[in-house]
Protein backbone atom coordinates (compact mmCIF):
# COMPACT_ATOMS: atom_id res chain seq x y z
CA UNK A 1 0.00 0.00 0.00
CA UNK A 2 1.76 2.73 -1.10
CA UNK A 3 1.49 6.56 1.61
CA UNK A 4 -0.87 8.92 0.36
CA UNK A 5 0.36 12.73 0.23
CA UNK A 6 -0.94 14.20 2.80
CA UNK A 7 -2.64 11.16 4.40
CA UNK A 8 -3.21 11.66 8.33
CA UNK A 9 -4.18 7.49 8.13
CA UNK A 10 -1.66 5.07 9.11
CA UNK A 11 0.08 3.93 5.86
CA UNK A 12 -0.37 -0.40 7.57
CA UNK A 13 -2.35 -1.24 10.47
CA UNK A 14 -0.48 -2.52 13.11
CA UNK A 15 -2.28 -6.12 13.71
CA UNK A 16 -2.25 -6.73 9.56
CA UNK A 17 0.81 -8.47 10.43
CA UNK A 18 -1.22 -11.01 12.87
CA UNK A 19 -3.45 -12.09 9.61
CA UNK A 20 -3.08 -15.77 8.65
CA UNK A 21 -3.46 -15.65 5.24
CA UNK A 22 -3.27 -18.96 3.00
CA UNK A 23 0.48 -19.57 1.58
CA UNK A 24 -0.53 -20.36 -2.30
CA UNK A 25 -3.69 -18.96 -3.72
CA UNK A 26 -6.30 -16.91 -1.60
CA UNK A 27 -8.88 -19.47 -0.86
CA UNK A 28 -10.39 -19.63 2.55
CA UNK A 29 -8.34 -21.12 5.35
CA UNK A 30 -9.39 -24.29 6.28
CA UNK A 31 -8.42 -27.15 8.64
CA UNK A 32 -5.79 -28.76 6.87
CA UNK A 33 -4.94 -25.54 4.63
CA UNK A 34 -1.17 -24.59 4.34
CA UNK A 35 -0.62 -21.01 5.88
CA UNK A 36 2.29 -18.78 6.50
CA UNK A 37 1.91 -19.68 10.25
CA UNK A 38 2.36 -23.70 8.36
CA UNK A 39 5.62 -22.13 6.89
CA UNK A 40 6.94 -20.51 10.25
CA UNK A 41 6.24 -23.56 12.25
CA UNK A 42 7.53 -25.69 10.01
CA UNK A 43 10.81 -23.41 9.69
CA UNK A 44 11.37 -22.98 13.26
CA UNK A 45 11.17 -26.93 13.64
CA UNK A 46 13.97 -26.99 10.97
CA UNK A 47 15.84 -24.49 12.85
CA UNK A 48 16.02 -26.36 16.02
CA UNK A 49 16.81 -29.50 14.26
CA UNK A 50 19.66 -27.86 12.42
CA UNK A 51 21.27 -26.28 16.20
CA UNK A 52 21.03 -29.81 17.72
CA UNK A 53 21.46 -31.91 15.00
CA UNK A 54 24.36 -30.28 13.76
CA UNK A 55 25.68 -29.06 17.21
CA UNK A 56 26.07 -32.48 18.20
CA UNK A 57 27.29 -33.87 15.12
CA UNK A 58 30.88 -33.45 15.80
CA UNK A 59 30.85 -33.78 19.89
CA UNK A 60 34.65 -32.19 20.32
CA UNK A 61 35.97 -31.84 23.31
CA UNK A 62 36.69 -28.20 22.76
CA UNK A 63 32.93 -27.03 21.54
CA UNK A 64 32.74 -25.32 18.15
CA UNK A 65 30.19 -22.37 18.40
CA UNK A 66 26.82 -24.07 17.83
CA UNK A 67 27.72 -27.33 20.14
CA UNK A 68 28.35 -24.87 23.02
CA UNK A 69 24.84 -23.23 22.01
CA UNK A 70 23.37 -26.71 21.78
CA UNK A 71 24.80 -27.62 25.29
CA UNK A 72 24.03 -24.35 26.71
CA UNK A 73 20.32 -25.12 25.67
CA UNK A 74 20.39 -28.10 27.11
CA UNK A 75 21.94 -27.67 30.18
CA UNK A 76 20.15 -24.54 31.10
CA UNK A 77 16.63 -26.69 30.72
CA UNK A 78 17.97 -29.21 32.53
CA UNK A 79 18.72 -27.73 35.40
CA UNK A 80 16.08 -25.90 35.50
CA UNK A 81 14.08 -29.20 35.39
CA UNK A 82 15.80 -30.48 38.53
CA UNK A 83 15.91 -27.52 40.44
CA UNK A 84 12.55 -27.00 40.46
CA UNK A 85 10.40 -29.77 39.45
CA UNK A 86 13.06 -32.11 41.45
CA UNK A 87 14.49 -35.04 40.09
CA UNK A 88 12.13 -37.29 39.52
CA UNK A 89 10.73 -34.86 37.01
CA UNK A 90 13.70 -36.13 34.67
CA UNK A 91 12.02 -37.63 32.58
CA UNK A 92 9.27 -35.71 31.51
CA UNK A 93 12.68 -33.52 30.44
CA UNK A 94 12.24 -34.35 26.57
CA UNK A 95 8.86 -32.64 26.76
CA UNK A 96 9.93 -29.63 28.21
CA UNK A 97 12.99 -29.23 26.25
CA UNK A 98 10.65 -29.48 23.32
CA UNK A 99 8.41 -27.11 24.51
CA UNK A 100 11.21 -24.39 24.94
CA UNK A 101 12.83 -24.69 21.90
CA UNK A 102 9.80 -24.30 19.80
CA UNK A 103 8.89 -21.33 21.60
CA UNK A 104 11.86 -19.44 21.66
CA UNK A 105 12.70 -20.58 17.91
CA UNK A 106 9.00 -19.38 17.30
CA UNK A 107 10.20 -15.72 19.44
CA UNK A 108 13.14 -14.73 17.80
CA UNK A 109 12.17 -15.95 13.77
CA UNK A 110 8.74 -13.70 14.43
CA UNK A 111 11.23 -11.38 15.33
CA UNK A 112 13.05 -11.21 12.09
CA UNK A 113 11.45 -8.12 10.00
CA UNK A 114 8.97 -8.96 7.82
CA UNK A 115 7.92 -12.45 9.71
CA UNK A 116 5.53 -14.00 11.10
CA UNK A 117 5.10 -14.55 14.99
CA UNK A 118 3.36 -17.84 15.30
CA UNK A 119 3.48 -17.50 19.38
CA UNK A 120 1.35 -14.42 18.71
CA UNK A 121 -1.40 -16.56 18.25
CA UNK A 122 -3.74 -17.62 20.95
CA UNK A 123 -4.58 -20.77 19.21
CA UNK A 124 -1.35 -21.72 18.70
CA UNK A 125 -0.25 -20.81 22.60
CA UNK A 126 -3.46 -22.44 24.10
CA UNK A 127 -2.91 -25.78 22.32
CA UNK A 128 0.36 -25.81 24.30
CA UNK A 129 -0.86 -24.71 27.63
CA UNK A 130 -3.69 -26.95 27.02
CA UNK A 131 -1.19 -30.31 26.19
CA UNK A 132 0.65 -28.94 29.76
CA UNK A 133 -2.57 -28.79 31.43
CA UNK A 134 -4.33 -31.95 30.66
CA UNK A 135 -0.86 -33.83 30.80
CA UNK A 136 -0.04 -32.55 33.88
CA UNK A 137 -3.82 -33.33 35.81
CA UNK A 138 -3.97 -36.81 33.93
CA UNK A 139 -0.04 -37.52 35.80
CA UNK A 140 -1.09 -36.26 38.59
CA UNK A 141 -3.96 -38.82 39.04
CA UNK A 142 -1.73 -41.76 37.37
CA UNK A 143 1.05 -40.79 40.14
CA UNK A 144 -0.81 -39.92 43.16
CA UNK A 145 -4.43 -41.48 42.42
CA UNK A 146 -6.84 -39.67 45.07
CA UNK A 147 -4.31 -37.94 47.12
CA UNK A 148 -3.80 -35.65 43.99
CA UNK A 149 -6.83 -33.95 45.81
CA UNK A 150 -4.40 -33.22 48.26
CA UNK A 151 -3.21 -30.20 46.17
CA UNK A 152 -6.16 -28.44 47.10
CA UNK A 153 -6.39 -29.22 50.94
CA UNK A 154 -4.26 -27.17 52.00
CA UNK A 155 -3.42 -29.39 55.62
CA UNK A 156 -1.14 -26.59 57.06
CA UNK A 157 -4.12 -24.08 57.03
CA UNK A 158 -6.24 -23.70 60.17
CA UNK A 159 -9.65 -26.16 59.13
CA UNK A 160 -12.11 -23.37 59.27
CA UNK A 161 -10.12 -21.53 56.32
CA UNK A 162 -9.47 -24.64 54.58
CA UNK A 163 -12.77 -24.91 52.52
CA UNK A 164 -12.61 -21.68 51.20
CA UNK A 165 -8.81 -22.27 50.36
CA UNK A 166 -9.97 -25.28 48.39
CA UNK A 167 -12.49 -23.23 45.97
CA UNK A 168 -10.09 -20.59 45.83
CA UNK A 169 -6.80 -23.35 44.89
CA UNK A 170 -9.38 -25.30 42.09
CA UNK A 171 -10.16 -21.75 40.96
CA UNK A 172 -6.54 -21.00 40.34
CA UNK A 173 -6.12 -24.24 39.06
CA UNK A 174 -8.54 -24.27 36.06
CA UNK A 175 -7.44 -20.84 35.27
CA UNK A 176 -3.88 -22.30 34.20
CA UNK A 177 -4.16 -22.66 31.05
CA UNK A 178 -5.68 -19.22 29.85
CA UNK A 179 -3.05 -17.37 31.75
CA UNK A 180 -0.25 -19.86 30.62
CA UNK A 181 -1.64 -19.25 27.01
CA UNK A 182 -2.47 -15.76 27.22
CA UNK A 183 0.78 -14.49 28.72
CA UNK A 184 2.79 -15.86 25.99
CA UNK A 185 0.26 -14.59 23.13
CA UNK A 186 0.02 -11.46 24.83
CA UNK A 187 3.53 -10.35 24.75
CA UNK A 188 4.77 -11.24 21.83
CA UNK A 189 1.53 -9.67 20.10
CA UNK A 190 1.49 -6.34 21.92
CA UNK A 191 5.66 -6.19 21.44
CA UNK A 192 5.13 -6.90 17.92
CA UNK A 193 2.07 -4.11 17.42
CA UNK A 194 4.33 -1.43 19.44
CA UNK A 195 6.74 -1.67 17.23
CA UNK A 196 4.35 -1.74 14.06
CA UNK A 197 2.79 1.29 15.21
CA UNK A 198 5.98 3.31 15.45
CA UNK A 199 6.79 2.15 12.02
CA UNK A 200 3.80 3.79 10.81
CA UNK A 201 4.88 7.03 12.60
CA UNK A 202 8.05 7.08 10.86
CA UNK A 203 7.02 7.99 7.47
CA UNK A 204 3.74 9.37 7.97
CA UNK A 205 4.48 11.99 9.69
CA UNK A 206 7.50 13.40 7.41
CA UNK A 207 5.36 13.37 4.47
CA UNK A 208 3.01 15.92 5.86
CA UNK A 209 4.70 18.31 7.75
CA UNK A 210 8.07 19.49 8.74
CA UNK A 211 7.36 18.35 12.20
CA UNK A 212 8.75 14.81 10.59
CA UNK A 213 12.48 16.04 11.00
CA UNK A 214 12.10 15.53 14.41
CA UNK A 215 9.97 12.74 14.67
CA UNK A 216 10.58 10.21 12.51
CA UNK A 217 14.26 10.34 13.88
CA UNK A 218 12.58 9.61 17.26
CA UNK A 219 10.60 6.79 16.08
CA UNK A 220 12.97 5.14 14.57
CA UNK A 221 14.77 5.20 17.88
CA UNK A 222 11.98 3.93 19.87
CA UNK A 223 11.54 0.92 17.09
CA UNK A 224 15.32 0.60 17.88
CA UNK A 225 14.83 0.76 21.74
CA UNK A 226 10.92 -1.60 21.74
CA UNK A 227 13.35 -4.15 19.58
CA UNK A 228 15.71 -5.01 22.03
CA UNK A 229 13.34 -4.82 24.31
CA UNK A 230 11.08 -7.63 22.44
CA UNK A 231 14.87 -9.99 22.21
CA UNK A 232 14.92 -10.15 26.08
CA UNK A 233 11.11 -10.89 26.18
CA UNK A 234 10.98 -12.80 23.59
CA UNK A 235 13.59 -15.29 25.68
CA UNK A 236 11.85 -14.27 29.22
CA UNK A 237 8.68 -15.53 27.94
CA UNK A 238 9.98 -18.76 26.87
CA UNK A 239 11.77 -19.47 29.89
CA UNK A 240 8.72 -18.22 31.90
CA UNK A 241 6.55 -20.73 29.79
CA UNK A 242 8.76 -23.58 30.61
CA UNK A 243 9.10 -22.74 34.25
CA UNK A 244 5.49 -22.64 34.89
CA UNK A 245 5.22 -25.74 32.96
CA UNK A 246 8.05 -27.28 35.67
CA UNK A 247 6.05 -25.94 38.51
CA UNK A 248 2.99 -27.33 37.13
CA UNK A 249 4.52 -31.03 36.93
CA UNK A 250 5.81 -30.15 40.96
CA UNK A 251 2.39 -30.00 41.72
CA UNK A 252 1.25 -33.21 39.55
CA UNK A 253 4.44 -35.18 41.44
CA UNK A 254 4.19 -33.97 44.66
CA UNK A 255 0.42 -32.73 45.54
CA UNK A 256 0.90 -32.35 49.24
CA UNK A 257 1.92 -29.06 50.53
CA UNK B 1 -28.52 3.32 16.48
CA UNK B 2 -28.67 0.42 19.53
CA UNK B 3 -25.78 -1.51 18.21
CA UNK B 4 -23.54 1.65 17.98
CA UNK B 5 -24.28 2.57 21.87
CA UNK B 6 -23.51 -1.09 22.53
CA UNK B 7 -20.45 -0.94 20.41
CA UNK B 8 -19.34 2.67 22.57
CA UNK B 9 -19.79 0.90 25.72
CA UNK B 10 -17.96 -1.86 24.93
CA UNK B 11 -14.76 0.01 23.15
CA UNK B 12 -15.16 2.05 26.55
CA UNK B 13 -15.40 -1.07 28.73
CA UNK B 14 -12.02 -2.67 26.93
CA UNK B 15 -10.02 0.68 27.73
CA UNK B 16 -11.44 0.65 31.29
CA UNK B 17 -10.13 -2.89 31.65
CA UNK B 18 -6.68 -2.03 30.84
CA UNK B 19 -6.09 0.36 33.52
CA UNK B 20 -5.75 -3.57 35.48
CA UNK B 21 -2.68 -3.75 33.67
CA UNK B 22 -1.51 -0.97 35.59
CA UNK B 23 -1.73 -2.74 39.01
CA UNK B 24 0.19 -5.86 36.99
CA UNK B 25 2.55 -3.49 36.60
CA UNK B 26 3.26 -2.55 40.20
CA UNK B 27 2.91 -6.10 41.19
CA UNK B 28 5.57 -7.31 38.91
CA UNK B 29 7.40 -3.75 39.94
CA UNK B 30 7.20 -4.80 43.55
CA UNK B 31 8.30 -8.43 42.87
CA UNK B 32 11.64 -7.47 41.25
CA UNK B 33 12.26 -4.53 43.44
CA UNK B 34 12.35 -6.56 46.15
CA UNK B 35 14.25 -9.87 44.77
CA UNK B 36 16.95 -7.10 43.51
CA UNK B 37 16.85 -5.21 47.39
CA UNK B 38 17.26 -9.01 48.90
CA UNK B 39 19.74 -9.90 46.65
CA UNK B 40 22.16 -6.78 46.96
CA UNK B 41 22.52 -7.92 50.75
CA UNK B 42 22.84 -11.60 50.36
CA UNK B 43 24.34 -11.51 46.43
CA UNK B 44 25.37 -15.18 47.01
CA UNK B 45 22.09 -16.90 47.37
CA UNK B 46 20.58 -14.67 44.92
CA UNK B 47 21.52 -17.08 41.87
CA UNK B 48 19.42 -19.65 43.38
CA UNK B 49 16.44 -17.48 43.58
CA UNK B 50 15.98 -16.39 39.98
CA UNK B 51 13.26 -18.64 38.96
CA UNK B 52 11.01 -18.05 41.92
CA UNK B 53 11.50 -14.64 41.40
CA UNK B 54 10.23 -15.38 37.82
CA UNK B 55 7.50 -17.65 39.25
CA UNK B 56 6.51 -14.78 41.55
CA UNK B 57 6.45 -12.22 38.36
CA UNK B 58 4.49 -14.85 36.70
CA UNK B 59 2.01 -15.17 39.35
CA UNK B 60 1.20 -11.18 39.35
CA UNK B 61 1.66 -10.92 36.00
CA UNK B 62 -1.45 -13.00 35.42
CA UNK B 63 -3.85 -10.89 36.92
CA UNK B 64 -2.53 -8.58 34.41
CA UNK B 65 -3.67 -10.74 31.62
CA UNK B 66 -7.07 -11.50 32.60
CA UNK B 67 -7.69 -7.40 32.73
CA UNK B 68 -5.86 -7.98 28.90
CA UNK B 69 -8.60 -10.75 28.51
CA UNK B 70 -11.69 -8.98 29.65
CA UNK B 71 -10.79 -6.50 26.73
CA UNK B 72 -10.33 -8.61 24.09
CA UNK B 73 -13.57 -10.64 25.05
CA UNK B 74 -15.18 -6.78 24.90
CA UNK B 75 -13.64 -6.06 21.80
CA UNK B 76 -14.48 -9.55 19.90
CA UNK B 77 -16.74 -11.42 21.50
CA UNK B 78 -19.34 -8.87 23.07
Amino acid sequence: MAAEGDSKELVFHPMDQFIVKPLFGDGPVGLFTVTNVTMWMVLSILCIIALLVLGTNGKKTVPTRMQSIAELAYGFIRKMVEDVAGKDALPYFPYIMTLFMFIVFSNFLGLIPGSFTTTSHIAVTAVMAMAVFLAVTILGFVKNGVGFFSLFWISSAPLPLRPILALIEVISYFVRPVSHSIRLAGNMMAGHAVIKVFAAFAPMVLISTGIGLVVTPLSILAITAIYALEVLVSFIQAYVFTILTCVYLKDALHPHH
Amino acid sequence: MEGDVVQMGAYIGAGLACTGMGGAAVGVGHVVGNFLSGALRNPSAAGGQTATMFIGIAFSEALGIFSFLVALLLMFAV
